[in-house]
């Protein structure tokens, strides 16, 4: 048994080495990723084969979705056109070795910044786009603001996974009494919820989201505020191209930054005009200073990105939180001035 | 005047012997354990049809919103409806769905000329050679239409290509690998029971893996392969193996004879190849041939773990749309359905040709 593990990690070890090794040499066989894309005239974008809110072929067939509108953004950015993409739908094991190999510019995908992805696998993490973690869901009628008043509710939850062990963490650091409900797969446990043998819900918030739009009267539940765990989700980039990660870096960043100081798809295109006394207003979207130059765009990238695609808050309105059928709340991921962890480095 | 006997007529077989009843009675009670087994399978059925049919059909709701469909109790037809596009075409971009359907049209088309024998042979054999290449015009451009990126291909069109592509793609390379390891030069010989012996051995998935995954590892990293087409030569490189390996069977099942002869009237071994042995093979491996297409028709459905939204593939993505969410099942069952209708044409059309053999059979 014991040797079986040595195996099993030598050979992981060796296939990490590999992909390392191999980007690497991918790294100095090909010129700059924006050069690359800027002669191609679209960007490669890895998305999901569907996750509801992230990424999803709509039924006209095109890609919508909060990963997605990272994409457009960056394309809008670089070129002017939220259009100039091909989506390249990855399954979950393809989602690092696509960005490695070079077959996709960047992978918007709902993947977890971890330790290991960044250092050994050969990919760098951008900027967290969705601050995702284990959370509940419970019945509205329960009159239940925070999970900390969950005491005594018996709970529905995938059995040997993180989520069963988050939740009995979290149970005692707060002092509270979980009557866990264990079930073998998701589907189960959200039936199980739905026929009402549990109080509440616990799995990742941005799944919660969508089992709630499942239920027979999706507005009689409520998924609530504290998150348990930590997810956080980034768009991925190949190790070693510093000034592509950048850009995608700081075109995100724009959007986030975009929402604290109030520029919309709407207003973005006279802002500029009307605030000539905000410093970060001008400097973001190109009327002084010359940032966009230094991530190789022009200086009205935002402009353009903004445009195409809004503000982080309007992205995430429009996909996840109110105006979708998802309806999550801001929780974790609303701006840090709003109490939630959006905050990024300032744009100067 | 002769008196011709005239026989009273039959009388008829005693009731007991006739009609229903007595069919019953001697298919489903002709022994006291079949009867107990047919009024357990008629439980069971009676278990499940009713609650199926009213989930299927009589609660099933057909028009409407996500919103009305979880009100209801039936299956949410409603949901494939809004969804067809997708279901059908994937993201390929709707202004342009003319061609796509243009393209279904020709397949349909020759597959109706095919099946109801309207064409020569040797004229449907060039046909069916020659459909990919104003299918692949159609559906990806170029040439004066718009190039449409293999990357907006999917859905059930998608699925079609694939196997439309490997299946008459495979059937030449298959026929020849059999003949090469027939053959009595050692190399060609030893060559091809190389190829189909190591495709043969790994599973169409980590065929598709290496294809997808591996592949762009080893190749320099400005030459893009587009993952389609690594995909479908894996299916093609598959699927040839298989087929070799049906064909063989049929060319051992040709009387050895049949050979000797068409030596012996001066025929060359090309000749007796093609013109006695071969044709005679083929009508022999028509059922495992028909059953081999019909398999890879399914497992094009393989291609989803690389990310490429086929058929399978787009009935999970729609299923996953933020507006219709819960209706896996509509979709899965759609999707059964359609791969059904599919398989069991190809199937009809396998009897046919099996029947339209049997006249002159050696």
């Amino acid at each position: 048994m014991k040797k079986l593990a040595v195996n099993k990690s030598t050979g992981k070890k060796i296939s990490g080495m590999m992909i390392a090794g191999l980007a690497l040499f991918a790294t100095q066989a090909s010129a700059g990723t924006l050069d690359d894309v800027k002669a191609r005239g679209h960007i490669n974008c890895g998305v999901s084969e569907g996750v509801p809110g992230f990424s999803n072929p709509n039924s006209d067939g095109v890609w919508s979705g909060l990963d997605v509108d990272m994409c457009r953004a960056v394309s809008a950015a670089i070129f002017g056109e939220s259009d100039k993409i091909k989506f390249v739908p990855l399954a979950s094991k393809q989602k690092i070795l696509a960005v490695v190999t070079g077959q996709v510019d960047l992978t918007s995908r709902t993947t977890t910044w971890t330790m290991k992805r960044d250092t050994k696998e050969g990919v760098d993490f951008t900027t967290i786009v969705f601050y995702d973690g284990q959370g509940f869901m419970t019945r509205k009628d329960l009159g239940v603001s925070s999970a900390k008043e969950l005491d005594g509710a018996t709970v529905c939850v995938t059995s040997g996974t993180t989520t069963e062990l988050n939740l009995a963490d979290f149970a005692r650091a707060n002092n509270l009494n979980f009557e866990p409900v264990v079930f073998e797969g998701k589907k189960e446990a959200v039936n199980a919820y739905r026929s009402g043998r549990c109080d509440a819900l616990t799995t990742d918030n941005s799944q919660l989201a969508s089992f709630r739009t499942t239920m027979p009267d999706p507005s009689a539940h409520v998924v609530l505020p504290e998150v348990i765990s930590k997810e956080p989700l980034s768009p991925l980039v190949k190790h070693g191209d510093n000034q592509w990660k950048d850009l995608v870096t700081w075109t995100i960043n724009g959007l986030i930054t975009a929402e604290e100081l109030g520029v919309t798809q709407k207003n973005v295109s006279n802002l500029a005009e009307a605030q000539r006394n905000n410093p970060t207003v001008q400097r973001m979207l190109g009327a002084s200073g010359e940032y966009g130059s230094y991530i190789g765009l022009e200086n009205n990238w935002m402009v353009n990105a903004i445009s195409a695609v809004g503000n982080y808050g309007e992205i995430f309105d429009r996909n996840l939180g109110k105006d979708s059928p998802l309806n999550l709340p801001r929780g974790t991921n609303a701006l840090w001035q709003d109490g939630g962890l959006m905050y990024v480095a300032p744009l100067r | 005047m002769t008196m011709v006997f005239q026989p009273s007529p039959d009388m008829p077989p005693p009731a007991s012997q006739t009609g229903l009843l007595h069919w019953v009675r001697n298919n489903l009670f002709n022994s006291f354990a079949n009867g107990l087994l047919t009024i357990i399978g008629l439980a069971i059925l009676a278990n499940i049809i009713p609650p199926l049919v009213n989930w299927l059909l009589i609660d099933a709701i057909f028009q409407g919103t996500a919103e009305t469909c979880r009100q209801g109790q039936g299956a949410c037809w409603a949901f494939v409806d809004a969804q067809i596009k997708l279901f059908l075409l994937g993201p390929y971009p709707t202004e342009l769905a003319w061609r796509p359907i243009f393209s279904a049209v020709l397949l349909f088309g020759l597959f109706i000329i095919t099946a109801r024998h309207m064409l020569k042979t040797a004229h449907l054999v060039v046909a069916w050679l020659i459909l990919p290449l104003p299918i692949y015009w159609l559906i990806g451009g170029g040439l004066g239409l718009e190039v449409v990126d293999t990357s907006e291909w999917g859905g059930l069109m998608l699925t079609l290509v694939l196997a439309v592509v490997g299946i008459l793609a495979s059937l030449p390379i298959g026929v020849l690998l059999a003949l090469g390891r027939s053959m009595q030069n050692k190399v060609i010989k030893g060559f091809c029971i190389c190829v189909i012996e190591l495709v043969r051995g790994v599973p169409l998935v980590t065929i598709l893996f290496m294809a997808t995954i591996m592949l762009p590892l080893f190749l320099p990293t400005d030459v893009e392969i587009g993952i389609l087409y690594r995909v479908q030569f894996g299916i093609i490189l598959f699927s040839s193996a298989y087929i070799a390996e049906v064909v063989r069977g049929g060319l051992q099942g040709v009387d050895k004879g049949q050979g000797e002869a068409a030596v012996a009237l001066g025929l060359n071994r090309w000749k007796t190849t093609i013109f006695i042995i071969l044709p005679q093979a083929l009508k022999i491996v028509i059922p495992p041939l028909i059953g081999r297409c019909i398999a890879l028709l399914k497992d094009t459905s393989l291609v989803v773990v690389v990310g490429l939204l086929d058929f399978l593939g787009i009935a999970k993505a729609a299923s996953q749309d933020a507006e219709w969410l819960g209706f896996d099942a509509e979709a899965f069952v759609f999707c059964a359905f359609i791969y059904w209708v599919l398989c069991f044409s190809l199937s009809r059309y396998g009897r046919s040709l099996e029947k339209r053999g049997q006249v002159g059979h050696h």
